[in-house]
């Protein structure tokens, strides 16, 4: 156990010292974006537990290294659950045996399924504790569910990487979990016929909550939908149990499409926490991984002009979330971002060898206006770039 | 008082000179200079402070809004970014030596894709107006704040506005896309777009509620929703604010999540009736209005839930709304509330903070208190679900001492709302009314890193200066804020 003050000493140290800081949590995501040169690494495994939690007011704060299970598992017992759904991509991060925490998982805004209909992790941090690189603890939002007092720096530092500050403590909007889930599935369509269906089914009334597109193959790599067979298109209800079964009735009625199938609370369960992990991307040991988000209806369109580059994928978020893998060299890449840049959109660079994350823009480069303000941000919360350096930019 | 900057001389002396660089840079009506047409501009919906700016600019492009921009920052001239200036907190309050930015004429709808479900709009358009612009293929923007009519969403932006619904849908942030923005140095810059997660860091997030101190935003890319099947609302009166509270517990705690959960308390019940003749139980010390959506027979069950769970706590009357006209009478009371309140009182200050709603009790004695303390009336609204509290403190203007005492008041009920855990400002924004509260709130240190990040949008500290951080010394005497 540490505290955070103890974590305000090291960065003053760091400070001091002008030697910058290797910024995680268990180090689940170390893997993900640019690699960090740094002496010394700055973990906050040991700032955990849960300080608050208040079910009737829907908010529960941690300290920044409390294993995101941990919180899970506390929610779960009074019938409650994070919003945004947040992945666990250990399957495709490397497992390191150890959980991720939820400091890391805000500090990369990383959002499940739900994300289409309910928002981002982002959308309901409500309040964060974090040490800047000016080796100060400042606070911003609160523990209350409505707070628009001073600059919202909550959204600031959430998926800001450990660059910006360290996250010590996360307050988190939290809502009742669903009594019942349940999944329509449409097989037989392709990308384009299943993306249309899944912004049918998100354009209608009935408050889908998932909507996903798998290819065959990606299909056959989840348990929970073998045998059905061909490219199948996923549409998830949450909610009361009668609620469930009258909305799925609906939308199957709307498509009317021969050979629909509809899963249980329990298949539909274990089906979304595959697809929340990425488990039906067939990434192969040496392959990069990708996450291109652009408008949902573009969504088919990067996922086949990427296959000439030899990438494999498939769909989430309505068409809106494109989760790619293929071969891990500058070539690729390149096909990647242009893709996305094609379709408006942006890309992250999931997972990568060194040689290749530290070489290539593993999310966009800003336009030059934009990107003079961020290095000025990053002076004003970083002042001696001791944070995460090149994280995310090079050089920055 | 609320203190404002000093005017800059250089820019007063200069008032001919500046004004005819900004005359060429705008359509020709696109220039407001004369004393009586800058009259309407020189207050927001804080109608207690005035003061006539400069100029109004009225540009009809984002590349005019660049230009003025530009020509204010080379002539060190401060700007204030203007909506429909309905803000209750003075964000919109005009300096002496600014030109206002008035974003009216862009009021274009710019894109509406249905089947990414999202829309580009110019930032003067109504909040109402995105909504109108889809209902027809039974979409709707979701913020739904009581101002909509008037609103600009370019404004809810800034103040990142919220609504009746917003615990179901969230605030304004929730459901933004994109955004194009100017900078003071005349850049205009795209931010997020279609897509749902912008990779690097959250600018959208940042601009969001930043309260036109770091960028104009010319063009919002809003997520529209499609509407449920239906929706009813109901009515349930308590003998108690403490019981009604108790009620707000109860229905968290069942799993349901209303889409909206409003309380009112005694005089504000009155004054709503009065004004809209919605069958609001007069005999009530507090009323909640909740609302679900569904189908019909969701609608019944989920009503049948919430009726059971109120009838422990003993209600006066609870009553289903029984008709489309029915709901929308009762929703006429509470969007109305602040008319109403208006009809009992002509002046108020409409307080905004938030509290953790297992204080609501506690909260509602002591402002309770302190009404009687200060001999001023005030009636609360609030949003239960979430926390956000409105209580409106009736006194009377023309009587300055009364003013004094109803901002004293005030203060002390947003002190209040720290105190028990809570914040501010839930949603109007701190402007300049919350300004030199920030200090109850914020350690100095945390202020002054929220500066910095100002100044690394706005490094002269021209763009609506003197709002939301307390004045620095260097400030009130009209300097730029040393960073
Ligand atoms: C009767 C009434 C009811 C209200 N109800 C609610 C409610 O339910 N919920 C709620 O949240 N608020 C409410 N408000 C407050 C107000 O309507 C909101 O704050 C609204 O978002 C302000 O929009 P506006 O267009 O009037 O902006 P303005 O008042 O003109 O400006 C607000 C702020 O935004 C800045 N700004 C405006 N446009 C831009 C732009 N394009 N670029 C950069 N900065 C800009 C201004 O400088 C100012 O700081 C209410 C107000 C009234 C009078």
């Amino acid at each position: 156990m540490i505290s955070e003050d103890s974590i305000l000493a090291t960065v003053a140290d760091a400070v001091r010292a002008r030697e910058p800081l290797l910024i995680q949590g268990n180090g689940t995501k170390s893997g993900m974006l640019r690699p960090v040169q740094a002496a010394r690494t700055l973990s906050t495994a040991g700032l955990s537990g849960i300080n608050l939690y208040a079910p009737k007011e829907l908010i529960i704060s941690a300290w920044a290294g409390t294993p995101l299970p941990e919180i899970e598992a506390a929610l779960a017992a009074s019938g409650q659950h994070l919003i945004a759904e947040p992945p666990d991509l250990s399957s495709l991060l490397g497992k390191t045996g150890k959980p991720q925490t939820l400091g890391g998982i805000t500090a990369s805004n990383l959002s499940g399924p739900r994300r289409v209909a309910w928002g981002a992790m982002r959308d309901h941090v409500m309040g964060v504790r974090a040490v800047t690189g000016r080796a100060e603890i400042i606070r911003s939002g609160g523990r209350v569910l409505k707070n628009v007092t001073g600059l919202d720096l909550c959204k600031l530092l959430t998926g800001s990487y450990g660059t910006l500050g360290v996250i010590t403590e996360v307050t988190l909007k939290v809502l009742p979990a669903p009594d019942a889930t349940g999944t329509l599935v449409l097989p037989g369509l392709d990308a384009a016929a299943g993306t249309a269906a899944l912004s049918a089914a998100l354009g209608s009334p009935f408050g889908v909550s998932g909507a996903a597109w798998l290819p065959q193959d990606a299909a056959a790599r989840v348990p929970g939908l073998a045998g059905i067979g061909g490219p199948l298109t996923l549409i998830r209800i949450e909610d009361f149990a009668p609620s469930v079964l009258y909305r799925i009735g609906r939308l199957k009625d709307q498509y009317a499409l021969p050979g629909a199938i509809t899963l249980d609370t329990a298949q539909s369960r274990s089906v979304w926490a595959d697809v929340r992990d990425a488990k039906p991307l067939a990434a192969g040991a040496d392959d990069a991984v990708w996450r291109v988000s652009v408008r949902p209806s573009a969504g088919p369109g990067v996922l086949n002009a990427l296959r000439a580059s030899g990438t494999v994928g498939f769909l989430d978020w309505g068409g809106g979330l494109v989760w790619l893998a293929g071969p891990a060299d500058t070539a690729t890449h390149a096909a990647v971002e242009a893709a996305a840049r094609a379709a408006g959109g942006v890309w992250t660079l999931l997972r990568a060898p060194d040689t290749l994350r530290g070489a290539v823009s593993v999310v966009p480069d800003e336009a030059a206006p934009m990107a003079r303000i961020t290095r000025a941000v990053k002076a004003a919360m970083d002042p001696g770039g001791i944070l995460n350096p090149g994280r995310l930019y090079a050089g920055l | 008082m609320i203190r404002q900057p000093g005017s800059k001389p250089e820019v007063m002396g200069r008032r001919i000179h500046i004004l005819a660089g900004l005359r060429a840079l705008l359509p020709e009506t696109g220039l407001i200079t004369e004393p009586n047409l800058l009259k309407p501009y020189e207050t927001d919906g804080l109608s207690a402070y005035r003061q006539v700016p400069l100029a109004v600019a009225l540009p009809e492009t984002t590349e005019q809004v660049a230009a003025v921009l530009k020509y204010c920052h080379q002539n060190g001239v401060r700007v204030v970014p203007r909506g429909a200036g309905t803000s209750l907190s003075g964000g919109a309050l005009p300096m002496e030596d600014s030109v206002v930015v008035g974003m009216m004429r862009m009021n274009q709808i710019l894109d509406i894709d249905y089947p990414d479900r999202c829309a580009v709009v110019q930032a003067g358009v109504t909040n109402i107006g995105i909504t109108n612009a889809v209902s027809e293929n039974g979409f709707f923007y979701a913020p739904d704040p009581s101002s909509q009519l008037a609103c600009m969403i370019g404004g809810n932006v800034n103040m990142n506005s919220g609504g009746a619904h917003c615990l179901k849908y969230g605030v304004t942030a929730n459901n933004l896309l994109g955004l194009k923005i100017v900078t003071i140095d005349g850049d205009i810059i795209d931010i997020g777009g279609a897509h749902l997660d912008a990779a690097g860091y959250d600018w959208l997030g940042l601009l969001t509620g930043s309260e036109g101190m770091l960028a104009i935003v010319t063009e919002v890319t809003v997520r529209i929703l499609r509407g449920p099947e239906g929706a009813r609302a109901m009515l349930a009166a308590f003998g108690s604010n403490e019981i009604a509270g108790a009620a707000v517990d109860a229905i968290i705690s069942s799993g349901i999540i209303p889409v909206a959960l409003e309380f009112m308390d005694r005089p504000a019940i009155h004054a709503c009736e009065a004004f809209a003749h919605a069958g609001y139980p007069l005999d009530a010390e507090a009323m909640l209005i909740i609302e679900v959506e569904g189908s019909a027979e969701e609608q019944d069950r989920l009503l049948g839930q919430l009726s059971a769970i109120c009838q422990r706590f003993d209600p006066l009357s609870l009553k289903v709304s029984q008709s489309p006209e029915e709901s929308l009478a009762i929703w006429k009371g509470r969007k109305g509330a602040f008319g109403a309140v208006g009809r009992i009182s002509p002046d108020y200050l409409c307080m905004d903070g938030t509290i953790p709603t297992s204080q609501l009790p506690h909260v509602l004695r002591r402002i309770q208190e302190m009404s009687d303390s200060y001999g001023l009336k005030v009636a609360n609204i609030f949003h239960a679900g979430d926390g956000n509290l409105h209580p409106l403190i009736m006194f009377d203007a023309n009587d300055p001492s009364s003013f004094h005492k109803a901002e004293e008041f005030g203060a002390d009920i947003l002190k209040l709302c720290v105190e028990v855990g809570g914040c501010l400002t839930g949603e109007h924004g701190v402007g300049v009314e919350k300004r030199d509260l920030m200090q109850v709130q914020f350690h100095a240190h945390e202020l002054q890193q929220q500066r910095e990040i100002k100044s690394a949008f706005d490094p002269d500290w021209l763009l609506n200066p003197s709002k939301v951080f307390p004045l620095l010394e260097p400030e009130a005497a009209g300097l730029p804020q040393a960073a």
